[in-house]
């Protein structure tokens, strides 16, 4: 795995200053120029979601708010119309329960996989592998058959069971553990552990990076996903916040800055996951290279 | 048999003659263990992945509309209908322009920025994660920001609003399919989301190419900026650029979300998944329809993965840069 010493403090040695005071000043303009172009949506999220529909949608554009309505907050979740708290709830429940379920079921298999030595163990893993070429989002009109057949529409159950047996994950599961030192384990196999005792008491304790960066990037995309929970969610109570946001990009009343501020919570768990746990998801997607 | 099961298999008989019967035993409660540990992934991928693609390919045989457990075999008929369909075959033409703009404008924007943070000596970390945060965002959340307010058709959006400085009538950025500009809306949504997510790859990669290049480089009179940026780091960047369009080929082989949520109440600009939604999911119930434009799908994207990773190499494509 190249990318795990990426970011282990890189020793990088300073090259020749290239250009100077003013070539600096030139790439600190470029990227503060570029910088700002990837925080304007922001600002407009922000702006809008604390603005009232009159000033969003007033004749002079105004570039700051002059005055803030935190209240925007309390009108939200008192409106009847969507049921957005309880869309946010789904969100959370799903999203934990999809992420602790995915790391336990890819976590063993991926051990088993990589660990223990089984005559069939590769046909198996090719088994796995193969999976990666039929993209899950092609597969989602015989999935919903499944489902509903066995009674999971607009169920968490539904929400999150199909979900959790994701080959890819599996996959970089099985990369890592292969690259995990072999004789911590046979120590512990030496004092009498099973491959059940050394990897509970010695894998995970040894591997919390590595399944805190597979949990980052498995709860970002069980929180952002859309066309399952679209195609399951089928009854409001169901939904999950993003479904629920594009409720509002088709209902024919648009209270401007309810849906943005409706926008701005659902971001806003990812946002924190992004500032305080970023050392691990950059690290993870570093080692992985994989898609959120 | 490689790594995984080495460890069984290869290790040397015992000196002493340890009897048979352990090590068969030994053997034994590996494989229980194999099971053990494999088990609950395997049938979950039975279950939720191979039966539906089995299912689908079974469903793409049959007339099956309202119901899955048709009786009705039509062979390739479904196939027919969906390529006769002209909107099918339009989603993948959308698909194609699509790709044909997201692919190489994401790469190159991710590149330039990797190599942008890569040479800032302050506030690194601070522009790493200005460029990363986007990638926080859903594709709904994006549509939702671009479709109501930076593209909003009125006066208000906020493009209109620079265009009416300069004395421009409003657009409408997503109503009208002609001029296009729908695709300026969606493109840049993309951009903006993923943008961050490929430019962590690249700088992986260029932290990972040894500084001694560049020394050499210069000892060879090579100037510093776009000879070296050509003749070093390029070639150096050679494999995550190639994993990079691969993934970005792939992911927009499955856009849904932002046409969706952009587009929902027009006819133009469905991408091939938007529009198997339509036919499987909307009024007709068409599983039968859907289940064979999933699996011409399916087969596409298996082509154009394998063509990629055999013809491109990406040689050329970087010399044309």
């Amino acid at each position: 795995m190249p990318g795990r010493k990426a970011h282990a403090a890189p020793p990088r040695k300073r090259r020749r200053d290239r250009g100077g005071v003013l070539g600096s000043t030139g790439l600190y303009v470029a990227t503060g120029v570029a910088g700002l172009l990837f925080l304007v949506p922001f600002y407009l999220l922000v702006r809008n979601s604390l603005s009232t529909d009159a000033r969003i949608t007033g004749e002079n554009w105004q570039f700051f708010p002059t005055d803030l309505k935190w209240g925007n907050v309390r009108e939200l979740f008192d409106d009847p119309t969507v049921p957005f708290a309880r869309s946010l709830w789904n969100s959370a429940v799903v999203g934990v329960l999809h992420t602790l379920g995915t790391l336990l079921v890819c976590s063993l298999a991926g051990y088993g996989l990589a660990r223990i030595p089984y005559k069939h163990a590769n046909k198996v893993f090719y088994g796995v592998l193969v999976t990666l070429m039929v993209p899950s989002a092609v597969t989602f009109v015989p999935s919903f058959v499944l489902v509903s057949s066995l009674g999971w529409v607009d169920s968490l159950r539904g929400l999150i069971i199909p979900g959790l047996f994701s080959g890819f994950t599996c996959f970089l599961f099985r990369q890592y553990f292969l690259g995990f030192p072999k004789e911590l384990e046979e120590a512990a196999r030496m004092d009498g552990l099973g491959y059940w005792g050394a990897y509970w008491r010695i894998v995970v304790p040894n591997s919390l990076n590595f399944f805190a960066a597979i949990a980052t990037i498995t709860f970002i995309s069980g929180w952002n996903a859309f066309l399952w929970p679209l195609v399951i969610g089928q009854d409001p109570d169901a939904w999950t916040v993003q479904v629920a946001l594009s409720s509002y990009m088709t209902n024919q009343t648009v209270n401007f800055h309810l849906i943005f501020m409706a926008t701005a919570i659902s971001i806003l768990p990812l946002v924190f996951v992004f500032l305080f746990l970023q050392r691990w998801l950059v690290q993870g997607i570093a080692q992985t290279g994989i898609k959120g | 048999m490689s790594t995984t099961t080495s460890r069984g298999v290869s290790r040397p008989a015992p000196a002493e003659a340890a009897p048979a019967r352990p090590r068969r035993g030994l053997r034994g409660r590996a494989t229980f263990n194999f099971w053990l540990f494999t088990g609950p992934f395997l049938i979950g991928l039975l279950v939720f992945v191979y039966v539906p693609i089995g299912w689908s390919l079974w469903l793409s045989f049959f007339e099956a509309r309202f119901t899955v457990t048709p009786d009705k075999f039509v062979g390739f008929d479904n196939y027919r209908q969906m390529l006769e369909n002209s909107d099918f075959t339009a989603s993948l033409v959308t698909f194609t322009v699509f790709a044909a703009f997201i692919v190489p404008l994401t790469w190159a924007i991710s590149l330039g920025l990797a190599l942008l943070v890569n040479r800032l000596r302050f506030m690194r970390a601070f522009f790493r994660s200005v460029f990363f945060l986007p990638t926080a965002c859903s594709y709904v959340a994006a549509s939702l920001i671009w479709k109501m307010s930076i593209f909003s058709g009125v006066r208000f959006g906020l493009m209109n609003t620079v265009l009416g400085w300069f004395g421009v009538e409003n657009i409408a950025w997503l109503a009208d399919p002609d001029p296009p500009w729908y695709w300026l809306v969606i493109v840049s949504a993309r951009l903006w989301l993923q943008a961050g997510f490929y430019m962590i790859l690249f700088l992986a990669a260029l932290q990972n190419i040894p500084p001694e290049l560049y020394e050499a480089a210069a000892i060879d009179g090579a100037r510093p900026g776009w000879q070296t940026f050509r003749h070093i780091t390029l070639p150096q960047l050679r494999a995550t650029s190639t994993a990079v369009v691969l993934l970005l080929l792939v992911a927009a082989y499955q856009a849904f979300d932002e046409f969706y949520n952009l587009l929902s109440k027009t006819t133009w600009g469905r991408p091939p998944l938007v529009e198997l939604y339509y036919t499987a999911l909307g009024q007709a119930q068409d599983y039968g329809a859907g289940s064979a434009g999933a699996v011409v799908l399916t087969l596409l994207i298996c082509l154009v993965t394998l063509l990629q990773g055999r013809f491109m190499g990406f040689g050329r494509g970087e010399e044309a840069e």
